[in-house]
């Protein structure tokens, strides 16, 4: 059951979000991670189109080499691309018997520790931008209900990256894959960057960055931008991270 | 961008080319010849703004690349800039506020329709492409995906020319690697950049190096980088 009360601020938080300014990557950067506390999996990654005919890791929980390698893969087969070609959801998918199906994806999902797997489609009406994959140790079928809120976070993030006009204008929706797609590299550069003057894991100077943004109410990707510029040097975000600040704080301490 | 279209782009262009220099050129080329373009520009683009053409097809789009960069505006300015394409299916139609020099100039030369693509890895502005068409009309999603593909290929193009032009150590251009796009290879680039005091396009070429001079694929490498087992120190990067 998911905890209404945690549903009720997720909720709140993301429409608060929408209705401002706000930064795509980030945006799906938090979708993914609150999609792991309120649906039962242990992790979760988002692929866009990247219009020339591939599917493109841009949001993920968990920096680590074998996840990353689990949504690239998925560019040549798995669940993702399936769900990305025909926008139907797959769910409940028991990995230790899917190998007919999808032989290279299941074993490395398997080499991984993960026993389940869901892929959900980010649609709107019938056109098909990506595809939000979750996964899970152990044998965790999701009720209609987490379903639902997975799906519903992908219609989120659906929304976010096409919140202005119709997804017919051509120009809008691919001014909107782009730049979230071209962020997403300089948010990565901005990572090595700043692990690198601040002697922190990429992981560590993600949420330095992205702390950073929330405190000052700037873009993730400008914070990044200015990182890579040598702009920002790893003193300012070290001396500004309190205890409020962590991957599940809107920077309100009075909305935990 | 390490899809296959990409490959075959490069591919294609290098087998029609005898030299380095020749390889843009011929990347334009073919970028007309495929999709239903007038004419097409590649320019190069530093942080503060265009730095020259590096190849068109024709004098049309040769001129066109030069107003933009005597201008200081037009469409492959914004691209560059907001590092995002810049499609104007309708030249007469759009609203060309922060361009109208150039739109005139390109109404002048009866245009209708430019699509302009930046050319960029991250941070790393290298140039744009610049597709111009005599008639209106949007890019089918086929097209989109091809002229996206073209992209690619000359952004690579350029890394490589980059690289070879600072002679560290560069794999040939005839050798050219499609580029791994993972997000460590991105992350690595910044810890390079901060580790030899070099610009992240400098970083990147060291990576690339690298992974050529060591015949293995720039992926591993970048993680190695990233957990620590493999060093950039300064001593390195110089010959």
């Amino acid at each position: 059951m998911v905890r209404e009360q945690r549903l009720a601020e997720v909720f709140v938080e993301l429409a608060d979000t929408l209705v401002e300014e706000f930064d795509v990557v980030d945006l799906l950067q938090t979708l993914t991670e609150r999609c792991v506390e309120l649906v039962d999996t242990d992790a979760a990654g988002l692929m866009l189109d990247d219009q020339r005919g591939n599917l493109r890791l841009i949001a993920h929980t968990h920096e680590s080499a074998r996840l990353l390698e689990l949504f690239e893969l998925q560019q040549r087969e798995g669940p993702c691309l399936d769900c990305f070609a025909t926008g139907q959801v797959i769910a409940n998918i028991d990995l230790t018997d899917a190998a007919d199906r999808w032989p290279v994806f299941t074993r490395a999902a398997r080499d991984v520790g993960f026993d389940t797997s869901h892929a959900v489609p980010l649609r709107l009406r019938r056109q098909v931008i990506g595809a939000l994959n979750l996964f899970s140790t152990g044998r965790r079928p999701l009720s209609e209900e987490h379903l639902a809120v997975a799906q519903g976070l992908a219609d989120i993030a659906t929304i976010g990256l096409l919140h202005q006009r119709a997804v017919r204008d051509q120009v809008l929706l691919s001014e909107q894959l782009q730049t979230a797609l071209h962020s997403r590299i300089l948010i990565e550069q901005a990572k090595g960057v700043l692990s690198a003057q601040a002697g922190t894991s990429v992981e560590d100077a993600f949420t330095l960055m992205r702390t950073h943004a929330r405190r000052s109410g700037q873009p993730l990707t400008t914070v990044a931008a200015a990182v890579v510029a040598g702009h920002v040097d790893a003193g300012a975000f070290q001396q500004a991270a309190g205890p409020f600040d962590g991957p599940h704080s809107t920077g309100n301490p009075a909305a935990r | 961008m390490s899809s296959r279209a990409v490959r075959d782009i490069l591919s294609a262009v290098q087998a029609d080319s005898r030299d380095t220099e020749g390889l843009p050129a011929s990347l334009v080329r073919l970028c007309a010849q495929t999709l239903p373009v007038s004419g097409v520009g590649l320019a190069l683009m530093t942080d503060d703004g265009p730095a020259g053409t590096v190849a068109a097809t024709d004098d049309g789009a040769l001129q066109l690349e030069e107003l933009q960069f005597t201008l200081g505006q037009g469409p492959c300015v914004d691209a560059s800039r907001t590092g995002r394409p810049v499609l104007a299916p309708d030249l007469a139609g759009t609203s060309t506020r922060s361009w109208p020099q150039f739109a005139a100039g390109a109404d002048t030369a009866g245009l209708r329709a430019v699509f302009a693509f930046p050319l960029q890895v991250g941070a790393i502005r290298l140039g744009v492409l610049d597709l111009y068409r005599d008639t209106a009309g949007e890019l089918s999603q086929r097209e989109l995906a091809d002229a996206l593909s073209f992209a690619d290929a000359a952004t690579q193009l350029l890394l490589d020319l980059q690289a070879q032009d600072s002679a560290q150590g560069a794999p040939p251009a005839h050798a050219v690697a499609v580029l791994d796009d993972r997000a460590e290879v991105h992350q690595a680039t910044g810890v390079v950049s901060v580790r030899t005091g070099a610009s992240l396009a400098q970083a990147l070429a060291l990576l690339r190096a690298r992974a050529y001079a060591e015949d293995r694929p720039i992926g591993d490498l970048a993680r190695d980088v990233l957990d620590g087992v493999v060093g950039f120190g300064e001593a390195d990067d110089h010959d």
